[in-house]
């Protein structure tokens, strides 16, 4: 194991509306072993003992799966190292004597509550307008009474795999949530489970995040390639798809009294 | 025996107790459902499912958790899968076999009749998440897939990647934005329960700190259900994300809620060694791996050589060798004390010598790395993340580490406390997984809990209670308000030289050396001199920065860390008080020549439930006896 001396310029922000500046800390001796997050540890323990507030940061499973980091490490969410929550990414990747920028997801439609810890309720409320299968507890079918071939459950799957982080709107440089959007609303509306409801979900969740402030996808492909779990970005193409067809038979569904 | 426990086991046989307590259970009518507000606390697989179910039966639900979002509760992190008694691999399955391998896997410690139930509504559950969307694997006809899991002959264990537990949480969660959307459930995010508020003795509200602008405060409700999952970081070092914490069920104990079988926790096998003292956490690398992987450490002391270089025949590939029938897949418990007993006689490989090997070398060559990596792709990569190591061309090297708590709040079989009104969920709780938990079944408990359980037996508590009858004017909310102010200030106004996290550490260091996998008299008597004084620095010498008004990490560790300190002394009191060794619980006195753990039978088939005395040293024991009438009680062998 080495130890490395870095250069940090983190952003400190008491609140949402306080101004914020970039502090320069000087991580000493940090083993090379430790995750980005240990580090960030050490660091808060030497701010504390010398009497100063620690950063604040969001963090909680620590093993890439709870998504509650959200952190731009030297320009890009999550850090340098490909389909890697900051969680995950450990110091091997940084040379001594390196300068890391770090800073929070920066979109207007996540706010920053303190230093490098943003408010993601928004990704909440747009799951809140639709995605899900309208099935009450105890309603269900035998699992096995309703046959979903492989490809479609692992595509599913693909889909399935966000984590909810936001790195795709911190990566765009429209802060678009397309890529997560797409991600929610594709699992369940390529599944026979939730095909009754997909106009309704479709639309409810894209003007969810449209009345969110998020902004609109150009194709740049940021959000796949910031995406730690590598959530691909057809399912874009896909969610569009299924919101032209959905608004054009809107008017249908709700007058036909099939999917309400 | 104790009088006060009545664990409201419905009579006749186990097979039928559940279906006679549907039977009997009271019911509400829909309209007056609505005049009942239920507080959930915690949004894991209990809490999501349980306020989202609620919700559609028509209650009030004011849901918290301190995530910033329900989606993140550990759950989410559980990995290879959930077990259901569907018998679709036509193996021999049944609720019957499930219910039995639990309740030997639990090392006979667990309630017959709560395994039985939770064995039976598994079936529900795989019907219901699937209806919910969530992608499980699947075979090429469209059918289900199955693996198999530690502690069964069977393939039960339904899963999706290796991430089964977020796919089963994202699912729960879907049902409860369902709710949300529709006005049943009432969510507060980033807002921690800190204290519970008794009215008349029942559970009648909590106080809560909104942990972005520091607001603390009362919320009433006619009944409250705790979903907040286990006390794993009492150990600083364990599996649990860094937020899991004992807060809510050990303030409802100093409110008077018995708790039981605290010794009871499980170190999981198939954990990333520890690598440094900067570490905050330790990752899981799932038991499902051991479907594939064969365990080995060298044969020789202290073999330095690389895993390559090591000869087949200098070997040992100790849990085939020991446990022929299980091999790879003996249970948890029995794997992580084989694991230490090797490491402990010289033979542990890497840093420290605190690891041993978990070698693909032979299913890759019989399967192909393409399988394997479609199998467990995901664990291999976070492995290489974590330690710089592709498994695909070395062996992992792994060594167990805290992972879930079976003890828990004492309930009955409604799942309510001693405290009436008090109901206790999922991992929180005590009552299905005896001594030790097997693989896959935590995900089951908490569903079964919340989708199954509590939505009938909800009703028992609250048809006897006028709705609304409490509210937030009620004197004990002012008082608990009170409280909760003053102990915030206390906290901030310490300001001493020690960091929170460094006794956390300290504290975590010293439960694992004494209370961790192997116990004995005189170190937990140690132990129990230490804490009490570990404790009192704690409360002179803390130092917590900036104020309660406003986002404060340390504030809120701080509280968190406060509470561990007096509840690590009920832990190594009840690991103290039983003098056996079972499942989870070993201690160094009670075993046999082979290294065997050695239950007491006689003297400790009981549930040990613990009162909140006023004085940390002198909890009171109440028992309650285990009775098992359908499967008897023998000495559990995996060989």
């Amino acid at each position: 194991m080495s130890l490395l001396n870095l250069h940090l310029k983190v952003w400190r922000q008491t609140s949402a509306n306080a101004a914020g500046r970039f502090q320069d800390i000087e991580a000493k001796e940090i083993p090379d072993h430790a995750s980005f997050l240990e580090m960030m540890d050490i660091v808060n323990q030497r701010l504390i003992e010398k009497g100063e507030e620690p950063i604040a940061f969001d963090h909680d499973c620590r093993e890439g799966i709870c998504g509650s980091c959200s952190m731009v490490i030297n320009g890009r969410p999550h850090g340098p190292e490909k389909s890697t929550t900051t969680c995950q990414l450990h110091m091997r990747k940084f040379r001594t004597g390196d300068t890391i920028f770090v800073e929070p997801f920066r979109a207007k439609s996540f706010p920053v509550v303190r230093d490098l810890v943003v408010d993601r309720g928004a990704f909440d409320r747009i799951q809140r307008a639709g995605g899900f299968v309208t099935v009450r507890t105890g309603s269900a079918i035998d699992a096995n009474a309703l046959p979903i071939g492989k490809e479609t459950a692992d595509a599913a799957m693909d889909a399935a795999e966000c984590i909810g982080c936001g790195a795709c709107v911190a990566a765009c440089k429209n802060a678009s949530a397309m890529l997560f959007v797409s991600a929610k609303a594709g699992q369940l509306n390529l599944l026979p489970q939730g095909k009754p409801e997909k106009t309704r979900r479709t639309l409810g969740m894209v003007r969810a995040m449209d009345a969110e402030g998020f902004g609109n996808c150009t194709n740049q492909y940021e959000c796949e390639a910031a995406c730690p779990k590598e959530i691909s970005v057809d399912w874009i193409s896909k969610l569009n798809r299924d919101f032209i067809w959905s608004a054009v038979t809107e008017k249908e569904v709700s007058t036909g009294g099939g999917g309400e | 025996m104790s009088s006060v426990l009545d664990s409201k086991i419905p009579s006749g046989p186990v097979a039928d107790k559940w279906s006679k307590h549907k039977r009997d259970s009271k019911l509400i009518n829909p309209k007056n459902k609505r005049k009942y507000t239920v507080i959930v606390v915690g949004s894991g697989l209990a809490g999501s499912s349980a306020a989202a179910s609620l919700s559609e039966l028509g209650y009030k639900v004011k849901c918290f958790c301190f995530q910033d979002s329900p989606r993140r509760a550990h759950s989410i992190a559980a990995q290879g899968g959930i077990n259901g008694a569907k018998n679709y691999q036509n193996d021999g399955d049944s609720v019957h076999r499930l219910f039995y391998d639990t309740v030997k896997g639990g090392d006979f410690r667990a309630r017959e009749a709560n395994v039985h139930r939770l064995a039976e509504v598994s079936v529900n559950i795989i019907d219901q998440c699937v209806a919910q969307g969530v992608p499980f694997a699947r075979e090429y006809g469209g059918a289900l897939a199955n693996r198999s899991f530690g502690g069964a002959q069977v393939s039960r264990t339904f899963y999706a990647r290796g991430q089964t537990g977020q796919q089963l949480l994202l699912g729960a969660y879907s049902a409860l934005n369902k709710e949300i959307s529709g006005g049943g459930v009432q969510m507060y995010s980033r807002c921690e329960m800190v204290e519970l508020v008794i009215v008349n003795g029942h559970a009648k509200g909590i106080i809560t700190r909104d942990l972005v602008t520091g607001k603390i405060e009362a919320h009433a409700a006619d009944c409250v259900l705790l979903c907040t999952g286990g006390y794993g970081n009492v150990f600083y070092l364990s599996t649990n994300a860094m937020g899991c914490n004992v807060t809510s069920t050990w303030r409802a104990h100093k409110k008077g809620a018995f708790f039981a079988n605290p010794c009871y926790t499980q170190i999981h096998p198939t954990c990333i060694p520890v690598s440094g003292d900067y570490q905050s956490k330790l990752t899981l690398m799932s038991e499902s791996l051991r479907n594939d992987g064969r365990v080995w450490a060298p044969k020789k002391q202290g073999d330095n050589r690389p895993p390559s270089q090591i000869p087949e025949d200098e070997r040992d590939y100790y849990l085939e060798r020991k446990y022929p029938s299980f091999g790879n897949l003996a249970p948890r418990d029995i794997s992580s004390r084989a694991a230490k007993e090797a490491c402990d006689e010289g033979r542990g490989v890497g840093p420290g010598g605190r690891g041993v090997y978990l070698d693909f070398e032979e299913s890759i060559k019989q399967f192909g790395q393409k399988t394997i990596a479609e199998r467990y792709g995901n664990l291999f990569d976070m492995y290489e993340r974590i330690t710089g190591e592709n498994a695909y061309q070395q062996p992992m090297r792994i060594y167990p580490a805290v992972h879930y708590t079976m003890g828990g709040l004492w309930v009955d079989y409604n799942l309510m406390s001693n405290l009436p009104g008090l109901h206790v969920l999922g991992e929180a709780n005590f009552s299905d997984h005896g001594s030790n938990r097997l693989g896959a079944s935590a995900l089951m408990q908490g569903l079964a809990d919340g989708y199954f359980v509590i939505p009938t037996t909800i009703a028992n508590y609250l048809v006897g209670e006028k709705p609304g009858s409490v509210t937030t004017a009620n004197p004990e909310f002012a008082k608990a308000l009170e409280d909760v102010s003053a102990r915030t200030k206390r906290f901030l106004n310490i300001k001493g030289k020690r960091t929170v996290e460094s006794f956390h550490r300290e504290l975590g260091l010293l439960v694992w050396d004494k209370c961790g996998m192997a116990r004995s008299r005189e170190g937990l008597t140690e132990a129990l001199k230490k804490i009490p004084e570990l404790r009192e620095e704690f409360w002179n010498n803390v130092t917590v920065p900036g104020s309660g008004e406003a986002l404060n990490q340390e504030l809120e560790k701080a509280g968190r860390v406060a509470d561990f300190l007096e509840f690590a002394e009920l832990l190594c009191q009840d690991a103290l008080d039983r003098e056996e060794s079972c499942g989870g619980h070993f201690r160094v006195e009670h075993q046999f020549e082979d290294g065997e753990a050695r239950r007491n039978d006689e003297k400790f088939a009981y549930v040990a439930a613990w009162e909140y005395t006023g004085d940390l040293a002198r909890p009171n024991l109440h028992k309650e006896e285990l009775k098992f009438e359908e499967v008897h009680l023998a000495v559990r062998s995996y060989k």
